[in-house]
C-alpha cells in the first residue's frame, strides 16, 4: 500500500493504538489535571509506549489543563508539534486528524489527544453573565435564549414542524443510548433503565426537549494514542486505523445559533461528511456501528441525514424499529454516548469506535470492522472514518 | 434581565431599536442584507454600509418554551416564549425575541399554546430598546 506523500493522504496512513480513561461520574475529588494526566498514562500504557516517546499533543481550546503542565507531570519528551481545536465538542475528531497529520506527514512520531473536564461539579457555562459574547449572544441572550439547550430546541422544533418527526424519534435516541449505558458498568446510567413512560412524563428542560434529550453533566478524562500504520504494528494491541478524518465549518453557517441562513436544517456534519466519503474507500452503507455526537437527541436525526444514512427529513423515521439498536440497522453509541455513559465533550465516543473495532465493546456489534465517529453537530465540527 | 453586549457592527442595531426603529444592516455596494452585522459583505466584499428600515412584520419560524434551570430573572417568568422571526421583507434573516400581548409586556403576557409556526406577528418597542413580537389578529 502507497505510504504517506504517494498522493493517499490521511487513508489509513495513521493508527489508534492506546485508549485510557478515568472513572465517570457527577462528582470525582481529583481536580481535571489530575484526571487528564491519568487517562493520558492509561492510554500510553494501553498502547505499550513510554510517555518519553510522545512527541505530538492535540485537545480543545476548552481544555484547561495545558500542554506544559500536562507535558511535564507525566514526563513526556521533547514536543515537536501541539495544536487545539475550538468549538467545544465539535473538536473532538478534530483532535485525533490533527496528530494523524501530524505524523502522516513527519511533524510527529506519536501524538496524544485527550480531554479532561468536570462538568459535573463545576459550573455550567451559560450561568457565566459576565462573559456574554458580543455575536451572537447579543442577538439571543437577552431575549432569554440562554442554554445550548434553547439553541437546539429551536432547530428541533422547526425540524419536527418541516419532516413531522415526533418526541417517540427522540425517545428511541435516547433509549438506544441508555439501553447501551446498561450493559456498560464504566456508565454512569449502568443500573438506571429508561423508559417511555419516564421519557414522555418528564419534566422540560425547553420545549420541545425534555429532561431525557438532554447530555449527562460528568466528570471525567479520557486520551488517546496516535502513531503512524508501520509503527502500530509493533504496538500492544490490534491497531484501529484512521481510514478518514475531516473538519467541517460550512460556508455562513452560525455556530449553534445557525438562524440566518438559507437552511438551518443542514449543518457543518454536511460539510465534513463530502470530505469525508470522498477521501474514504467506504460508503454509509458499508458502516458497521456510529459513535454520533449526542449533547441533544434532536441531534441524531440531524447528524443521520448530514452524514448520509438517510435522506433529508427522513433522519427521524430513521431510529423506528430498533434501528439504533444492537442488531439495528445502524448501532448507535455503543457505550451510552453523552446521553448514558458520560459527557466529556464527545471524546468517549472516538475511545468506544476503537473498542468496537478491537472486539472488546461492552455492546459488541458482532464482527464489526467500520466505525463512524462523530463530533457535535451545530457547531464547526469534525469526523473520523475508522476501521481495524 | 441580560443586557446586550454590543459589539462595533452591532451596535448601530440597537441604537435604532433604542428609537422605535427596526433596521437591518445591508451592503452599499450591492444591496444584500446580512444578519449578524459583520465588517464587510460576504457576496461583494464592499465595506461600505447601510442600515435599512424594514417594515416589522413577520411570521414565526420556530419557537421554544424553556424551562429552569435558568438565570434567575428568566425563571421567575419561565415558562416563556422565545420565538425565531422570518422578516417579511428580508427571508432568511431571522429575529430571536418574544411574543408578548402588547410593547412592555413581561416574558409570559401571552400563554405558550398561542404561540404557533407560522403565526403572523409585528414588531414593537417600548424604549428599553429591545424589540418585541405581538402577534397580529387574523
Ligand atoms: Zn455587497
Amino acid at each position: 500500500m502507497p505510504g504517506p506523500g504517494s498522493g493517499q493522504g490521511l487513508k489509513d496512513a495513521t493508527a489508534i493504538v492506546g485508549i485510557g480513561q478515568t472513572a465517570f461520574a457527577k462528582h470525582l475529588d481529583e481536580d481535571e489535571r489530575t484526571l487528564a494526566c491519568r487517562a493520558v498514562l492509561a492510554a500510553l500504557d494501553d498502547a505499550g509506549i513510554d510517555p518519553g516517546e510522545v512527541d505530538a499533543l492535540a485537545s480543545y481550546t476548552m481544555e484547561e489543563t495545558d500542554e506544559v503542565e500536562l507535558a511535564k507531570a507525566v514526563g513526556l519528551g521533547d514536543l515537536t508539534f501541539f495544536s487545539k481545536v475550538g468549538y467545544g465538542g465539535g473538536g473532538s475528531c478534530a483532535t485525533v486528524a490533527h496528530l494523524a497529520a501530524a505524523v502522516a506527514t513527519g511533524q510527529a512520531t506519536v501524538g496524544v489527544a485527550w480531554r479532561s473536564r468536570k462538568r459535573g461539579s463545576g459550573p455550567r457555562p451559560w450561568t457565566n453573565t459576565a462573559v456574554q459574547l458580543a455575536t451572537p449572544g447579543q442577538w439571543t441572550r437577552p431575549f432569554g435564549l440562554l442554554r445550548p439547550a434553547d439553541e437546539i430546541a429551536m432547530l428541533a422544533r422547526r425540524y419536527m414542524h418541516e419532516y413531522g418527526a415526533t418526541r417517540d424519534h427522540l425517545f428511541n435516541v435516547a433509549l438506544a443510548c441508555r439501553n447501551r449505558a446498561n450493559q456498560n458498568p464504566a456508565a454512569v446510567m449502568y443500573d438506571r433503565p429508561l423508559t417511555r413512560e419516564m421519557y414522555m412524563t418528564s419534566r422540560w428542560i425547553s420545549e420541545p426537549l425534555c429532561l431525557f434529550d438532554n447530555c449527562l453533566e460528568t466528570d471525567g478524562a479520557l486520551a488517546c494514542v496516535v502513531v503512524s500504520a508501520e509503527r502500530a504494528r509493533d504496538c500492544r494491541g490490534a491497531p484501529v486505523y484512521v481510514h478518514a478524518a475531516a473538519q467541517g465549518l460550512p460556508a455562513q453557517h452560525h455556530g449553534m445559533v445557525n438562524y440566518w441562513t438559507d437552511d438551518p436544517l443542514t449543518g457543518p456534519a454536511w460539510t465534513a461528511a463530502r470530505h469525508l466519503w470522498k477521501h474514504a474507500d467506504l460508503t454509509p452503507e458499508d458502516v458497521d456501528v456510529a459513535q454520533i455526537y449526542d449533547a441533544f437527541t434532536a441531534l441524531i436525526p440531524l447528524s443521520l441525514e448530514g452524514y448520509g444514512f438517510c435522506g433529508r427529513g427522513e433522519g427521524g423515521a430513521f431510529t423506528e424499529q430498533g434501528a439504533l439498536e444492537i442488531g439495528g440497522r445502524l448501532p448507535l453509541n455503543t457505550g451510552g454516548g453523552g446521553l448514558s455513559e458520560a459527557y466529556v465533550h464527545g471524546f468517549n465516543l472516538i475511545n468506544e469506535g476503537v473498542k468496537q473495532l478491537r472486539g472488546t465493546s461492552t455492546a459488541q456489534v458482532p464482527g464489526a470492522a467500520t466505525c463512524l465517529v462523530t463530533a457535535g453537530e451545530g457547531v464547526p465540527t469534525s469526523a473520523l472514518l475508522l476501521r481495524n | 434581565m441580560l443586557e446586550p453586549v454590543t459589539d462595533t457592527d452591532g451596535a448601530p442595531f440597537w441604537a435604532y431599536a433604542a428609537r422605535g426603529e427596526l433596521r437591518v444592516q445591508a451592503c452599499a455596494g450591492c444591496g444584500t442584507l446580512r444578519f449578524p452585522p459583520r465588517p464587510c459583505c460576504p457576496r461583494c466584499r464592499s465595506f461600505d454600509t447601510e442600515w435599512r428600515l424594514v417594515s416589522g412584520r413577520g411570521r414565526l419560524w420556530s419557537y421554544v418554551v424553556p424551562h429552569p434551570p435558568l438565570l434567575a430573572d428568566y425563571a421567575a417568568v419561565a415558562p416563556y416564549n422565545v420565538v425565531l422571526v422570518e422578516l417579511e421583507d428580508a427571508p432568511g434573516i431571522r429575529l430571536v425575541g418574544n411574543v408578548v400581548t402588547r410593547a412592555g409586556a413581561p416574558l409570559d403576557s401571552v400563554p405558550p399554546g398561542r404561540v404557533r409556526i407560522g403565526a403572523r406577528v409585528q414588531a414593537v418597542f417600548d424604549g428599553s430598546g429591545l424589540p418585541a413580537w405581538v402577534l397580529e389578529r387574523s
